[in-house]
């Protein structure tokens, strides 16, 4: 589902974020990818949604080849990836509900498909009771959790998370990780950046490991401790 | 398609309730607007008012013509006869040198003097008066010519240069009123854009999130750009609200002036054409500088 390459990426001063990067996840697999601040993590999520392009090296994400996705076509590529970020990323100007019937808003997804849609989405993260609320009258968990159902509210078999429970207490990073266990068990390739080994312990998934750039650690749930 | 028309319409007056909502802001942006446009709007209304003035004055017009001094009093008479038949003028009389001799002394106050001289200097006249349908400057000069083609006329002077020299001024100030307006189209341009830059800087958050959950390039210009469009369009239509009170309040001294001249002129103000163009202008403007100011914020986000 996700392949990488040899891939790399340099940003422009001479930093090497990646280096030489190869990795697979199977359609329907679990993973982790964790590493120190700074190893590389976030670059290479930012590199898997498009929002930078590798420098070098090949990259296939759902079937497309990444450098063949034009400019215009990104758009039509991201609405087949979930993103959940550790900041959540809500628009504090909207209701739950509309935060997360805002992907299949700017799909196009007609009114009537979109408010079954939302609250099916609402109910799986547990929330339906809590549409009408903006942001700020919800916990941080609950914020996540408005974040996690906007990024599988049109089903999309791809879902990564950047340190979704990185401000989050353990108790909330338990359920949250369960969440994403649950959409895994259902067909959906999920990769979540994390440095919370509490969790990749728990949870025993692949776990893909950065150093500066490097993968050092690509190990299979049989041989993680 | 129709899904697509509903999109639109949707965007159209979502974006007509977030101008209501900051109505101040939106005001002081049309006004802005609005006095920008104003000011190339009147000034070429008070060209187009000013040639409406001059037409009528060419009506007026007289064509003198100097006959050569050895024309004799007969001759004259008989020229100023056959130039009576022509059609396009009104009335011809006759000035003999005499007659010119004793109006010049009365005038000049050279009296004395002028009696000193050995024969009267000044040549026989005739004054022309063209008929009213000669009105543009180019039928009297025409005019003008045919009456030089005689031979014995030695100058013939249209007491009408000022007239054309008026029209010479209006193309100029024409030409003027037209780079004017190039520069402050451009100042819309940029009074748009800077608003419209405002308001997406104020949303790049928003505007992220858009991109990154799917949203297009055109989602997300879409409703800044019924923005620019909307206060355009509003700014151009205060801009012809502007002018047509700035000529509500001339008019009753120029009537009254007009009035003095025993002339029927009144001013003008925009037709619906003049209106619709406007206000097309000014869409057009809030368009393009919105469509600038997104184009930069959304070219920033692009992968490298």
């Amino acid at each position: 589902m996700i392949q990488f390459n040899n891939v790399s990426k340099r940003y422009a001063g001479g930093l090497d974020a990646l280096k030489n990067i190869s990795f697979e996840l199977a359609p329907a697999e679990m993973a982790f990818l964790t590493g120190h601040s700074g190893a590389g993590k976030s670059t290479l999520l930012k590199l898997i949604t498009l929002i930078e392009r590798p420098t070098r090296g090949q990259a296939i994400v759902n079937n497309q080849n990444l450098s063949r996705v034009t400019r215009r076509r990104i758009p039509y590529f991201r609405r087949d990836i979930g993103i959940v970020f550790q900041d959540y990323k809500l628009l504090h100007d909207r209701t739950a509900y509309d935060n997360v019937a805002l992907p299949l808003v700017v799909a196009g997804v007609r009114d009537k498909d979109i408010g079954r849609r939302v609250r099916a989405a609402l109910d799986k993260v547990g929330l339906l009771k809590k549409e009408r609320a903006y942001p700020v009258m919800l916990s941080g968990g609950e914020q996540q959790r408005v974040g996690i159902a906007r990024a599988v509210v049109n089903k999309p078999p791809i879902l990564l998370a950047d340190e979704p429970t990185g401000n989050l207490d353990q108790a909330l990073s338990d359920e949250i990780m369960d969440l994403f266990h649950d959409f895994n068990q259902v067909g959906v390739t999920v990769l979540i950046a994390t440095h919370d080994h509490r969790q990749v312990q728990r949870l025993g998934k692949h776990v893909l490991e950065l150093k500066r750039g490097e993968m050092i650690n690509d190990s299979s749930p049989g041989s993680v401790l | 398609m129709t899904g697509y028309l509903l999109r639109h319409l949707q965007v159209f007056f979502y974006t007509l309730g977030q101008l209501t909502r900051a109505p101040i802001a939106s005001l002081l942006t049309i006004a802005v607007i609005a006095i920008t446009l104003a000011l190339p709007t009147g000034l070429y209304l008070l060209i187009e008012n000013v040639q409406r003035i001059s037409t009528g004055l060419d009506g007026s017009a007289k064509i003198s013509l100097f006959l050569k001094a050895d024309i004799d009093h007969a001759t004259a008479e008989q020229l100023s006869e056959r130039i009576r038949q022509i059609l396009e003028v009104a009335t011809v009389e006759y000035i003999s040198p005499k007659q010119a001799m004793a109006e010049f002394k009365r005038l000049s106050g050279f009296g004395e003097t002028l009696d000193t001289l050995a024969h009267n200097p000044l040549p026989p006249l005739l004054i022309v008066q063209p008929s009213r349908t000669l009105d543009t400057p180019q039928k009297l000069d025409d005019l003008v010519k045919r009456l030089r083609a005689n031979g014995e006329v030695d100058l013939a002077q249209l007491d009408l240069q000022w007239v054309k020299r008026l029209h010479g001024l209006l193309q100029i100030a024409r030409r003027g009123v037209w780079l004017l307006s190039v520069s402050l189209a451009l100042a819309v341009v940029l009074i748009i854009g800077n608003t419209i830059r405002l308001a997406v800087l104020s949303r790049r958050e928003e505007i992220e999130v858009i991109k990154l959950v799917g949203g297009t390039n055109a989602f997300i210009r879409r409703p800044f750009l019924y923005t620019g469009l909307l206060q355009g369009t509003a700014g151009a239509l205060a801009a012809w609200a502007l002018v047509s009170l700035c000529l509500s309040l001339l008019a009753g001294p120029i009537g009254a002036v007009a009035d003095l001249y025993a002339s029927s002129f009144r001013t003008e103000g925009l037709d619906s054409y003049g209106i619709a163009i406007l206000a097309g202008v000014g869409a057009l403007l809030g368009w393009l500088g919105s469509r600038i100011a997104v184009g930069r914020l959304l070219g920033s986000l692009e992968p490298r």
